[in-house]
């Protein structure tokens, strides 16, 4: 076993990759034993997976309307030949148009992006390992903002050799990033003899679903700028808002105030704001031009199929289906966000204030029973075990306070909604049935009667 | 500071190669039959071209895989989700049984052996950063194709040390030259990982014999080192001697259960057998379970369309359609090589006798000012600039003799392919007179004429480089 290590490389033998972290032993649970609503009603519900398949309806429905947009149709077919020919890697003309255009709408109408900046790769995680190995050598580092999404650590570090550094972020405002933060991670790095050649921000945030503000977002610029530092800005979510504040995209700021364009790349993908993972749809966008120039020959080795992206290319460039799309997705993801939190608000559960993402940032420190990560993962495991429901702690997103918890809430139906937020409530439930003897022989003492006593349960369980 | 990385600053991406510069003059002034008759022929892509219309009849009769739908029902929605690196089964299945088919069922694969990767390109840079450090070396006989220096050193730091292969024997694999890169290499104090071949040739447009097998299984048994075979142009082999993969020379040798087994990792992708190099399907066969693991989770960075995955899971599985294809995209290949091969005999011109592949190794020795790759260049933008037809030269694919040029025939129509043929005749002429009228009329240069035209008459009885 030895040897056969030695013949392998370091990365194909070490745990860069990630999987082995605890994040994926709930995925097993779920794996082994998968809820199914007539067929294993007492499975585990994924609650794990940031999918979008909410408005897959009106895709499904405009494809049936538009035969000439598949190759492969009698309707189609005339094109077969050109695009299964066609592995240009600037790709299809039509299709940087309309992504281009795409990313324009999902900007609020407010940011205009150039086509011929559009790079393709394989997925928003090909376009997030080619840019690092753009801007960054082996044993250099990012700075990231925590938590953060758990699989950057393969992404950005695994075969690039380059360093992440968590910029520790905490609930006591709400989370959000702070020049102090910035300075102290970047100083200490300093100090460390660490090379930062950038900042990675995820904007709306996974995993606290929430949305930079203009202000910080000049923050930021104002920090890179000063230390001649590069950002990437993955906006993967942009289109998954909901409600109020707007996105507002780094290309619009940009335009607000003065920096060094260079320095400036956004990471795009339909995986998300379209519910279309399985079609590797990766953009890397960058304003600077050797960037730019690098990353389509790095392509190569992530193109999207050509067959993908005439479909995309049809697709998204009518217009009126694009308008449509996005006002009902983002309408059917604030409808089931609000069922989420409400329903978990009833047992006393609250969650990140949050505009945008398929998830929730659940707050359950108080059911900890040490404030400490193997406090959380005990809990962690009684969720999964017990509960069934695959949720993510937030350990595994490099959260520096224990307790909170990534819920996804886009990736089943109504029904299975409902049954998570009934185990959930029959779970708080249980938690006060087993603390309720203690309280309850020591409110008797006081007070004696068990009128009284209902009563004042009904009290503290509101307070909770 | 330095703003970008090394790898973004430096050119081992190697695209600044006469390769690629023909396919920018190309670009520049591409030949259409109507808008632009006096444009360049690309002769440069080796694509294939030939059995579309086979394709398309079958999509015309299988509706099905064109709309996302599985026995009349959407599965739209869980293609669309479906982002497992495993792959989808099916289209699994149906890929390694094509695999198997194309080998004449004398080998087969299993499924669960092989990961799906965004085209061969990725395939084989998956493979080096799961097999080699940075700094550490493959040895790969020369002539190779030129995308080699980008997929295999680029981003990885993998260094290539070439086996130099000659026309002394049809640039076949000798022991001596795999001896002597493998000291060449120690001399550069690179460490050897492994062999990379392609097979059938690229650029050569042959397939490896048995002896060359043999010796390369020994040659890595010997040193502990892994094999590669990027078995791209495998459905491509159009006449005898037929094709045998590296899998059946393991199996020949009973090698089942020994240390080579899981050391020998094979390259495939449909964009040469089915012409489909857009649809980016790329896959890697090994027989360790650590390079399958490995190699797998690195496919996030390059996973194949569900889309894509779906429609050609359909196709590749419909068996009597692949049956048929194989033998008749063949056929076609076959006769589109015999048109190029007499075409440039008339003009004098040799290729390396050939049995495989989208192109032929073409002799251009005798067109030669000097034997030097100076005159191989000066030869090389001749005929881009002035014969207008972009063929890549041999210094691309790091040739160690000046003359050799890799044409291809598959990617146009016939009527291209004449036309093509007739400027180079006409071209091949000229430089004759011009050599004619320049030098003192010795017995010599009347001799090399006779020559060069008996060439053209003898070709079919000479034969060093029989397979």
């Amino acid at each position: 076993m030895e040897k056969q290590h030695q013949l392998l490389s370091k990365i194909a033998t070490n745990e860069r990759h990630g999987e082995n972290s605890p994040y994926f032993d709930g995925w097993k649970a779920y794996d082994s034993n998968p809820f199914h609503p007539t067929d294993n009603p007492d499975g585990v519900i994924q609650m794990g997976l940031a999918e979008n398949p909410l408005s897959f309806d009106l895709i499904i429905d405009w494809i049936k309307k538009h035969p000439t947009a598949s190759i492969c149709t009698p309707e189609g077919a005339n094109m077969f030949k050109d695009i299964a020919n066609f592995q240009d890697y600037h790709g299809l003309r039509e299709f940087r148009r309309a992504i281009a255009k795409f990313m324009e709408r999902v900007g609020g109408g407010r940011v205009t992006f150039d086509p011929d900046r559009i790079v393709m790769s394989g997925g928003a995680t090909g376009a997030n390992e080619t840019i690092t190995f753009c801007l960054a050598d082996p044993g250099d580092a990012f700075l990231v903002p925590s938590p953060y999404y758990p699989a950057f650590d393969r992404d950005l570090g695994w075969r690039t050799g380059v360093r992440i550094i968590p910029v520790d972020c905490h609930s006591s405002n709400n989370f959000q990033i702070t020049k102090a933060a910035l300075e102290a991670a970047y100083d200490k790095a300093q100090q460390d003899g660490i090379n930062v050649k950038g900042l990675i921000i995820a904007n709306p945030s996974n995993p606290l679903g929430t949305t930079l503000d203009r202000e910080t977002v000049k923050i930021i610029l104002s920090f890179i700028n000063e230390k001649n530092i590069h950002i990437v800005c993955d906006e993967i979510y942009a289109a998954t808002i909901f409600s109020a504040p707007n996105f507002v995209s780094i290309a619009e700021v940009i335009e607000e105030m003065d920096c060094n364009r260079d320095l400036i790349h956004i990471v795009y993908s339909l995986s998300k704001d379209m519910g279309l993972p399985g079609f590797r749809v990766g953009i890397v966008y960058s304003y600077n031009d050797a960037v730019v120039h690098c990353a389509r020959k790095m392509s190569s080795f992530g193109l999207v199929s050509s067959q993908t992206q005439y479909l995309l290319a049809t697709i998204l460039s009518d217009e009126e289906f694009v308008g449509n799309f996005l006002a009902e997705s983002s309408k059917r993801l604030k409808k089931r966000h609000s069922i989420f939190t409400k329903g978990l608000e009833q047992v006393g559960i609250s969650c990140l204030k949050s505009n945008a993402g398929l998830f929730v940032w659940m707050n359950l420190r108080h059911l900890l029973k040490e404030q400490t990560n193997d406090g959380e993962m005990a809990l962690w495991r009684v969720i999964i075990n017990d509960v069934k429901l695959n949720v993510s702690p937030g350990s595994s997103f490099h959260c520096i306070e224990p307790g909170w918890f990534r819920v996804c809430f886009a990736n089943m139906d109504d029904e299975t909604v409902d049954v998570a937020l009934k185990r959930i409530h029959a779970f708080v439930g249980e938690q006060k049935e087993r603390e309720m003897p203690k309280k309850t022989n020591c409110w008797k003492k006081i007070f004696g009667s068990a009128s009284h006593l209902v009563y004042l349960k009904r009290v503290l369980d509101l307070h909770m | 500071m330095r703003l970008l990385s090394r790898k973004a600053t430096c050119n081992t991406h190697g695209q600044d190669s006469s390769y690629f510069l023909g396919w920018q003059e190309y670009e520049k002034n591409p030949y259409d039959e109507i808008q632009n008759p006096t444009g360049i022929i690309q002769m440069g892509l080796a694509e294939n071209q030939l059995s579309f219309d086979l394709l398309e009849s079958w999509l015309a009769d299988n509706p099905d895989a064109a709309g996302f739908k599985k026995d009349g029902q959407s599965i739209f929605r869980e293609l669309a989700l479906f982002q497992d690196y495993h792959g989808l089964a099916a289209f699994k299945k149906a890929l390694v049984e094509f695999m198997a088919e194309i080998r004449g069922n004398k080998v087969t694969f299993d499924q669960n052996k092989i990961v799906l990767t965004a085209g061969a390109t990725s395939a084989n840079e998956t493979l080096m950063f799961c097999l080699a450090e940075p700094g550490e070396a493959f040895l790969l006989p020369t002539p190779y194709y030129p995308g080699f220096d980008r997929d295999l050193k680029w981003r990885t730091g993998v260094e290539i040390v070439p086996i130099q292969c000659t026309s002394s024997n049809g640039f076949q694999i000798t022991a001596p030259a795999l001896e002597e890169a493998f000291q060449e290499a120690q001399k550069r104090n690179l460490r050897v990982k492994g062999v990379l071949v392609t097979n059938p040739s690229n650029p050569l447009g042959t397939t490896m014999t048995r002896n060359e097998l043999n010796l390369l299984l020994s040659f890595i048994t010997e040193k502990g080192i892994h094999l590669i075979s990027d078995e791209i142009y495998s459905g491509t082999v159009f006449s005898s001697p037929g094709f045998v993969s590296i899998m059946e020379a393991l199996k020949d040798r009973k090698c089942e259960n020994s240390q080579v087994w899981n050391r020998v990792h094979i390259v495939y992708s449909l964009s040469k057998d089915l012409g489909l190099p857009g649809f980016r399907v790329g896959a890697i066969y090994s027989n360790d379970d650590m390079v399958v693991s490995a190699a797998t989770k690195m496919s996030s960075f390059g996973l194949v369309s569900s889309q894509t995955q779906y429609l050609l899971s359909a196709l590749l599985s419909d068996k009597k359609f692949t049956r048929n294809y194989i033998s008749e995209n063949q056929k076609r290949l076959k006769q589109r090589k015999k048109l190029l091969v007499k075409g440039l005999e008339k003009a004098g011109i040799s290729c390396l006798k050939s049995n495989a592949g989208l192109f032929c190794w073409v002799n251009m020795k005798l067109l030669l000012s000097s034997n030097t790759f100076e005159a191989e260049m000066e030869l090389w933008k001749k005929i881009v600039h002035e014969v207008k037809l972009n063929i890549s030269p041999g210094s691309s694919c790091h040739c160690t003799e000046p003359g050799w040029f890799r044409v291809c025939f598959a990617n146009m129509s016939e009527e291209t392919l004449s036309l093509a043929i007739q400027r180079l005749n006409s071209f091949v002429k000229s430089m004759n007179n011009q050599s004619h009228h320049q030098i003192k009329k010795s017995s010599r240069r009347k001799s090399l004429t006779k020559w060069v035209f008996r060439l053209s008459f003898d070709h079919d009885h000479r034969e060093p480089e029989e397979r």
